[in-house]
């Protein structure tokens, strides 16, 4: 009798195997019968399964696009993302480009010019006082600041406004600043125009005051455009903001207004003169920045401004790691003030401890679970399962009545007279608190998938070890544990990441020094409003997870992970 | 069933009970002796005790009562690592997370035997069933036939003297199982090793063994050498249980001698038959003759064969033999074999004919 299986590697049948050699060894490609090549042809009689399989996830696939994937998408992207300050204030992100931050001196007329420009828009706009807050996560105080420069800068364009209205009423008119500015084609829409007719006719500029008056043909069509669109009001009857003033005066006093000749010219003529009389009571941007608050004179903010001006910033990912930017580039915060380096360094910490207490104490249960009898297995296995069926909130509330001083284990302790009634231990409110409560609900995670990959482990293993003379011990530890990893395993991971995003219970058990990287992210979510931060901080326990993930499928091999069968 | 001394029997179990409930006994009675260097089979339906009797003496699981001695020493309180017996497993129970080479080190290793002197024998086993080249492979990549193959070298690479077999060929197909079965017998012949083997087929156990013991109900049936079992069954269980057989049932009229009864059958005819467990005129019985005894050729029929009637039912053609079914004092099922040779007459159905056998290969046995 011929041995057909000592050399496996020379079937001469025709095998799949041998097919496709052979269709290596050919010259061209395979050809199904109708000379098309195989390879098309097969994948043309499996579009429609294809088809039909993409069909059936497709529900599943568009509702975890919408609200699984793309919101991680947009909170990563938050992390990086900082165009509110050049949209804010665009004027000053320009005029601040040639500004050399960390000389230690302020910049100059032409900044403060702009940001008083950008600041009063944003105050009309009411988006100073959110710049404010973005900005006061990266220097303190800026959030007052801007919230009272927003009011301030009013006194700037007062000063103007109140010299050219003394000189004639009509300069705090809607009307002739309208007539003036405004093309005819649409003075006379705007004055037809009744509620009925819905949307306002669009300000458009008169032909040639552009070119006479620059600024305040700019600032005054934004005045006019928001008046219409945001205030629902017609510019004819709107006096315009000071600022337009502050733009007036800087238009006459810089260039001459002989050329202009639409309505008014005389009223401008004559403003335009007393611009030029030495009587006229001018204000410099930068002290009226100053009178507003001293701080704008302090290099300071202009600093914090410029390296937050670019649209995209690497401000959060410092600060989540601890550092921060400064004009000589990144550097590490003062000591007390570093917190997140030690909140994640703690999160992984007391997630390797909890991942290690469950090993140890799911262990012993999976192994028993899975060499018990079904009925009795399955008792147990209730009794695992148990945990699931009650709220976290109640079990992590549970473990605050055992654990506390005045707490069912304290008062057993006293009774039995092993703790002194007026040295209670301290068991809640810190890391051991945590790791208790967070070991046991993370426990059936833990048993379940050991459970899984003990049941596939026939006893004949430990048998044929034990007749080939190991010990109990040998027997357990060369043959049964080794083949019980997978299941230790897929159980670490799931454990390890599910706790090192844990929130619930560090945050009712973890008191101060129990807490998790989780809580700050949360706190910055829903209380300090740095979603920025938050975003960067879970940027960043992303990445932790997914690099142990790869180290542990370099390490230990992912293939090797049974979650079941 | 003591057929030999106890003293110098190498494995024994002595008056051995097992019940895993306290209610029903799964071995009733156990007492069998094995010298050295015997391969003895236990055979048996499943549920028949045969696999605990094999745990018991591996020591997987406790003897209720009785004992059970290797080499003259009472095993039932040494465990099972101390036993120094060798055991494949049905499903081979390779471990998996190791290579082929450190399956067959793993006994040698708890032994703390040297790394030198292990390679030798690892290398030397691998050898002996012609798998010296796998030694870097893991289980999963090897065929049923190589698994098994390994399974063997790894029960016999510590040198046991004793080496239990639990059902190690039924996941095989038939070709390597009956390859398979030649290789086994004669390595356990070559080495020497005494080798109790469990399985449920019959061909293997007659084909492989020096001697079978049939179990049956907790109970060892019979114990003997593959051809005595054969042809001369002990009790109809045997006979049933071992190859074809045909019986006609009856009841004894008298006892002629020592080794002849008269029978009459149920449909009135009387036949000469060999008493087994018979003992008396009037006991019921079951007279057993095997199908390849019974000649039709009036040419070739022996002298003093007795015949009898019998209408042809069904010819069934199957290549080497023909099996021929035919009605035999009301009995509808009996067989019997011919050999295809070119003389061979087919016989067609519905024909009468006339069927004989010599009395001695017509055994009266037990009527349950």
């Amino acid at each position: 009798m011929t041995d057909a299986t000592s050399d496996p590697d020379k079937i001469e049948a025709p095998t799949p195997d041998n097919a496709l050699r052979a269709a290596d060894a050919a010259d061209g490609p395979m050809l199904a019968a109708d000379g098309t090549p195989l390879k098309k042809s097969l994948n043309r009689a499996l579009r429609a399964q294809k088809l039909r399989a993409l069909l059936l996830i497709a529900p599943l696939l568009i509702f975890v696009l919408l609200t699984f994937i793309a919101p991680i998408v947009d909170m990563l992207f938050r992390s990086v993302e900082n165009q509110i300050v050049s949209e804010t204030l665009p004027r000053t992100t320009r005029a601040l480009a040639d500004f050399d931050a960390g000389t230690g001196e302020i910049p100059g007329e032409p900044v403060y010019e702009a940001a008083y420009y950008d600041i009063f828009l944003a105050s009309e706009r009411k988006e100073h006082t959110r710049l404010g807050s973005r900005l006061n996560y990266e220097q303190t105080g800026a959030s007052s600041l801007f919230r009272r420069s927003g009011r301030g800068l009013d006194d700037i364009g007062e000063v103007y406004q109140d010299q050219f209205e003394d000189l004639d009423e009509n300069w705090d008119e809607a009307e002739p600043w309208a007539e003036m500015m405004g093309s005819p084609e649409w003075l006379n829409a705007q004055r037809g125009w009744t509620e009925e007719d819905g949307a306002m006719p669009e300000f458009e500029l008169r032909e040639g005051v552009a070119e006479v008056l620059p600024k305040t043909a700019e600032f005054y069509e934004i005045f006019a455009r928001f008046t219409q669109v945001e205030d629902e009001d017609s510019p004819l009857e709107e006096e315009p903001w000071s600022m337009v003033h502050t733009a007036l005066y800087q238009d006459l006093a810089a260039g001459d207004v002989s050329g202009y000749d639409g309505p008014h010219a005389e009223m401008l003529q004559a403003a335009d003169e007393l611009v030029d009389s030495p009587d006229f009571e001018t204000v410099s941007f930068t002290d009226g920045f100053e009178e507003v608050d001293e701080d704008w004179a302090d290099p300071e903010i202009w600093n914090t401004i410029k390296m937050y001006a670019p649209p995209y910033t690497t401000g959060y990912f410092l600060n989540a790691v601890d550092m921060e930017k400064t004009v000589d580039g990144p550097q590490l915060r003062d000591e007390d003030e570093r917190i997140y380096g030690l909140l994640f360094k703690r999160t992984m910490f007391m997630s390797m401890v909890i991942t290690f207490s469950c090993i140890a104490l799911g262990y012993p249960v999976a192994y028993l679970l899975s060499n018990l009898p079904a009925r009795s297995a399955n008792l147990l296995m209730i009794l695992v399962l148990l945990p699931f069926w009650t709220s976290l909130l109640v079990r992590t509330s549970a473990w605050k009545v055992m654990l506390q001083q005045q707490g069912v284990i304290n008062d057993v302790l006293v009774w039995l007279g092993l703790v002194a009634d007026d040295s209670r231990l301290v068991m809640i409110n810190n890391q051991f608190g945590t790791i208790v409560a967070m070991t046991h609900i993370l426990l059936p995670f833990m048993i379940l998938p050991m459970y899984s990959v003990m049941s596939t482990i026939p006893p004949s293993f430990v048998r044929a070890a034990r007749s080939l003379g190991a010990t109990n011990w040998t027997a357990f530890w060369r043959v049964y544990f080794p083949q019980s990893v997978p299941g230790i395993g897929a159980g670490s991971i799931l454990v390890f990441i599910l706790s090192i995003g844990y929130y619930i219970t560090p945050e009712i058990v973890g008191g101060t020094t129990g807490t998790f990287i989780s809580n700050r992210i949360a706190y910055h979510i829903s209380s300090s409003l740095n979603w920025g931060l938050a975003a960067a901080l879970g940027t960043i326990l992303l990445v932790v997870v997914l690099v142990l993930y790869w180290a542990y499928d370099r390490i230990v091999g992912i293939d090797n992970v049974k979650l079941g069968g | 069933m003591l057929d030999q001394g106890t003293d110098d029997a190498f494995v024994a179990f002595e008056r051995v009970q097992k019940s895993y409930d306290g209610e029903t006994l799964v071995v009733k009675d156990l007492n069998l002796s094995m010298p050295k260097g015997e391969f003895l089979t236990m055979l048996g339906p499943s549920g028949s005790g045969k696999t605990t009797c094999l745990m018991m003496l591996a020591g997987f699981e406790t003897a209720t009562h009785g004992e059970i001695k290797l080499d003259g020493q009472p095993i039932n309180n040494i465990s099972p690592h101390k036993r120094g017996i060798g055991m494949v497993f049905q499903n081979y129970a390779l471990f998996p997370h190791m290579t082929v080479a450190e399956n067959l080190s793993f006994p040698l290793e708890v032994r703390k035997i040297g790394k030198s002197d292990r390679e030798q024998k690892v290398k030397r086993a691998l050898d002996m069933v012609q798998m010296g080249a796998f030694g870097g492979r893991r289980p999963a990549q090897l065929s049923g036939g190589q698994q098994q193959r390994i399974a063997l070298a790894r029960a016999l690479v510590f040198e046991p003297e004793l080496v239990l077999m639990d059902e190690p060929l039924g996941a095989l197909d038939k070709q390597l199982r009956e390859h398979m079965q030649f290789e086994i017998t004669n390595l356990a012949h070559q080495l020497g090793i005494t080798t109790v083997y469990v399985t449920h087929d019959q061909t293997e156990a007659l084909t492989m063994s020096d001697r079978v013991a049939v179990f049956d109900d907790g109970r060892i049936q019979q114990l003997d050498a593959p051809d005595r079992l054969y042809e001369e069954p002990q009790n109809s269980f045997v006979a049933q249980f071992i190859g074809e057989n045909n019986t006609l049932e009856g009841k004894v009229l008298e006892m002629t001698g020592s080794d002849r009864c008269v029978v009459q059958l149920d449909d009135g005819q009387k036949i000469e038959a060999k008493p087994v467990n018979v003992e008396k005129a009037g006991d019921r019985t079951r007279v057993s003759i095997r199908p390849e005894r019974v000649e039709f050729n009036k040419d070739r029929m022996q002298e003093g064969a007795l015949t009898l009637k019998a209408e042809v039912l069904e010819f069934i053609y199957m290549g080497d033999i023909f099996r021929t079914r035919l009605r035999v004092a009301g009995n509808d099922d009996f067989v019997i074999k011919t050999r295809n040779a070119p003389d061979q007459v087919r016989l067609t159905p519905g024909s009468q004919i006339e069927i004989g056998w010599m009395p001695e290969d017509c055994r009266a046995l037990d009527a349950s």
